[in-house]
């Protein structure tokens, strides 16, 4: 009897050891880690150093390329360098666990002064590095007082991706979209005959996990941008949603005109709208020159891009939404050696013709650096032609939202609001006051 | 050689005790510490008392979470165990093909819970299509959607521990029932459920710590959609740690606060059906 009670009572302690484990452990990191070849020559190891190079890549997109890049320059100088790619959306997660070990990562990102607050104690002060000397400009240094604390690496740009066949098909071409009534108006005409054309104005707004992001903080990055245009001012712990009205204009638009019921949106995932646009069931795309290899196929004389016009004054110069989310930071906490190892590669990577060839040709990237190189990807040539035309191109302000709490709340109104079951009120809610109650949570 | 034994069984254990040092002291130990901190990362930490549960209780989605969770839990308990127990009553009759039943039965419990969760998932909003409603739009479908995923994944683990339960039953005692003239349903609740209370008191004491400790059906079946409705107190937790700067700590204190509520309800819970155990 004692050793059943005994064997019980060890049982039930086992079982809530599971318990613990279960919450007490981090989620595991996937990813892909390859060290390249280790065996430095000799003869080149004596005059780098020892330091190495470890960097936590943000991009899964790009992780084949780095790997080979960490490759051609381990080839080329013998300094090690290890590249690990954080699975999609857990980029966080990787980085919190990465860096409490002892082999950390030396290169790391943040995705602006948001992020920048909780990493700007492991940020290196890059003022007086070589690769500060390298940026084409000032404003793609990401800066905590005089500090440099970050350098951005990429610029990108989103928009409305349209396909100039069907849009032709259609009765129109992009003359005739100049601002947010020409869009409306284009769209509902085409959702009118969609019977009969047999294909929608836009593809679903997908507010799936996968896709939600293209409304609750690229879409509402344009609300943001024209407030703070309008007030002067480049963030804000309050945010009065004074172009809310807008919002709701192309959040109606985008729902009421695409491929799919809006009650059916929170069920939409981002490879359904990369689906419906390739397969040629809409017209428009929102999106950016990232996802140009997912919408290829459609042959690059048939991608447009369009600004995403809200309807606010002035819009008709307006461009396109370029910017950054991607800046490299470098551990200040690693080694000596290990700092400049890392300092080395990065120079070396938008200098050397090896490392820009990478970065531009190779990841597509357009590159704030004097090293950059013409673009071959359309996307990017179409938003340089918006920017030699003279448009303006918007801001990315969606780096000072408050939090990721911030937007996901945003995505809960929005969904409820295209699904009927909650009002526009809610969505006003979460930006507005959501806003102010994040940034003091946050900012304390 | 008992004496050896007894003189070496410090070396024996060692591996033991370092695994479970490693792995769960020395991490909890670390967890409760980093409750009272802010940090980043976990050498960072900076004591900032009690303010992490401050935090931790004014936060509304919290206690929602608190409500649901406990409110899941209960409704899974009961459905689980029921169920649970009718099948294996079902199984333990002499039928054919009781074995392959058995096995079927088991089979999702082998399933992964992110895997089970989005595979549901594709079934209920299939289904929901039809009508233009999802899952992640309704609270009450997230609730009961949850709670058809967790009895379909567990009735059959259940199950197994039942039918061990009943075969151990002596054959004897039924006879006797049946020969002073027992009903069916004296016999189930006279004789047969007290003799079977150990498995009850194991059966129950999973399914309520399983339903407050649930985390990957709910992360993958509705992400606690919409609008944190139906994010359970694993998942709340997780959120807080990876949604805000500066949060994690608070995250640390709820995760303190979740613990001491499932052991608290465990040993209640053992406490209870324990004491209706039956000596054979």
């Amino acid at each position: 009897m004692k050793m059943k009670r005994l064997l019980a009572t060890g049982l039930a302690a086992m079982l809530m050891a599971g318990a613990l484990a279960a919450c007490g452990s981090t989620p595991a990191s996937t990813g892909t880690a390859s060290t390249p070849s280790t065996a430095a020559p000799a003869s080149t190891g004596a005059a780098v150093g020892d330091g190495k190079v470890y960097y936590l890549n943000f991009k899964p997109e790009q992780d084949e390329q780095w790997q080979a890049l960490a490759k051609a320059y381990t080839e080329e100088t013998g300094v090690e360098v290890t590249v690990l790619t954080a699975a999609s959306g857990q980029y966080e997660t990787t980085l919190k666990s990465e860096i409490a070990k002892t082999e950390a990562p030396t290169l790391f990102q943040v995705n602006g002064p948001v992020g920048l607050a909780s990493w700007k104690d492991y940020c290196y002060d890059l003022s007086s590095s070589q690769l500060y000397g390298e940026l084409s400009s000032d404003e793609f240094a990401l800066k905590d007082g005089d500090k440099v604390a970050g350098i951005a690496y990429v610029i990108e740009t989103y928009g409305i991706i349209y396909n100039k066949g069907l849009l032709e098909k259609a009765g129109y071409t992009q003359d005739d979209i100049k601002n947010f009534e020409d869009l409306k108006k284009v769209a509902e005409d085409i959702t009118a005959r969609s019977g009969e054309l047999g294909f929608s104005a836009f593809t679903s707004a997908g507010m799936d996990g996968s896709s939600d992001w293209r409304f609750k903080t690229h879409l509402a990055n344009l609300p943001i941008y024209y407030e703070y245009k309008a007030d002067g001012i480049s963030s804000t712990d309050a945010i009065k949603g004074s172009y809310l009205d807008n919002y709701k204009a192309i959040w109606d638009l985008y729902i009421n005109n695409s491929t799919t019921k809006p009650a059916l949106l929170s069920t939409k995932t981002g490879d359904d709208a990369v689906a419906e646009f390739v397969t040629e069931q809409a017209v428009f795309y929102q999106n950016g020159t990232w996802a140009y290899n997912d919408i290829a196929d459609l042959g690059d004389d048939n991608l447009g891009m369009l600004p995403i016009y809200i309807g606010a004054e002035g819009e008709e110069k307006q461009g396109l939404c370029t910017g950054t989310e991607n800046y490299w930071c470098v551990n200040s906490k690693a080694s000596e050696e290990d700092i400049q190892a890392t300092l080395d590669f990065l120079y070396w990577c938008v200098t050397s013709e090896e490392g820009t060839t990478a970065l531009c040709t190779d990841m597509g990237f357009v590159i704030p650096f004097k090293g950059n190189l013409p673009a071959t990807n359309p996307l990017v040539n179409i938003s340089n032609d918006y920017i030699a035309d003279g448009y303006t191109p918007v801001s990315w302000n969606f780096t000072t939202m408050p939090s990721e709490q911030w937007k996901n709340d945003l995505g809960s109104a929005l969904t409820g609001y295209a699904a009927g079951t909650s009002q526009w009120d809610g969505v006003v809610t979460a930006f507005v006051d959501g806003w102010a109650k994040e940034y003091a949570a946050v900012n304390g | 050689m008992e004496k050896a034994i007894k003189r070496y069984f410090p070396l024996f254990i060692i591996p033991t005790l370092a695994a479970f040092l490693i792995g769960f002291i020395i991490p909890f130990i670390m967890g409760v510490w980093l409750s009272f901190c802010e940090f980043t990362t976990v050498q960072d930490a900076t004591f900032v008392g009690f303010k992490n549960y401050l935090l931790a209780f004014a936060d509304e989605t919290f206690v929602h979470a608190l409500g649901f969770t406990a409110l899941f839990a209960v409704v899974s308990l009961v459905l689980i165990n029921v169920l649970a127990f009718m099948l294996a009553m079902a199984l333990t009759k002499k039928l054919a093909g009781t074995n392959i039943f058995r096995t079927i039965f088991f089979m999702p419990n082998l399933i992964g819970g992110i895997v089970l969760g989005y595979i549901w998932q594709l079934i209920f909003n299939g289904i929901l299509s039809q009508f233009d409603l999802a899952l992640n739009l309704n609270a009450k479908f997230g609730f009961w959607g949850t709670v058809i995923l967790v009895c379909w994944q567990q009735i059959g683990y259940m199950m197994i521990i039942y039918i061990a339960g009943l075969q151990t039953i002596p054959t004897d005692v039924m006879e006797a029932a049946n020969i002073d003239g027992a009903s069916g349903r004296q016999r189930l609740f006279r004789v047969t459920l007290p003799m079977m209370m150990p498995s009850i008191t194991i059966c129950t004491f999973l399914s309520i710590t399983n339903g407050f400790k649930l985390f990957d059906q709910n992360l993958s079946l509705t992400g606690g959609e919409p609008a944190h409705a139906t994010e359970m107190l694993a998942l709340n937790i997780f959120n807080t740690f990876y949604s805000r700067v500066g949060f994690e700590g608070v995250g640390q204190a709820k995760a303190v606060l979740f613990f001491l509520l499932v052991v608290g309800i465990g040993l209640l819970q053992l406490r209870l059906t324990r004491s209706k155990e039956v000596q054979q």
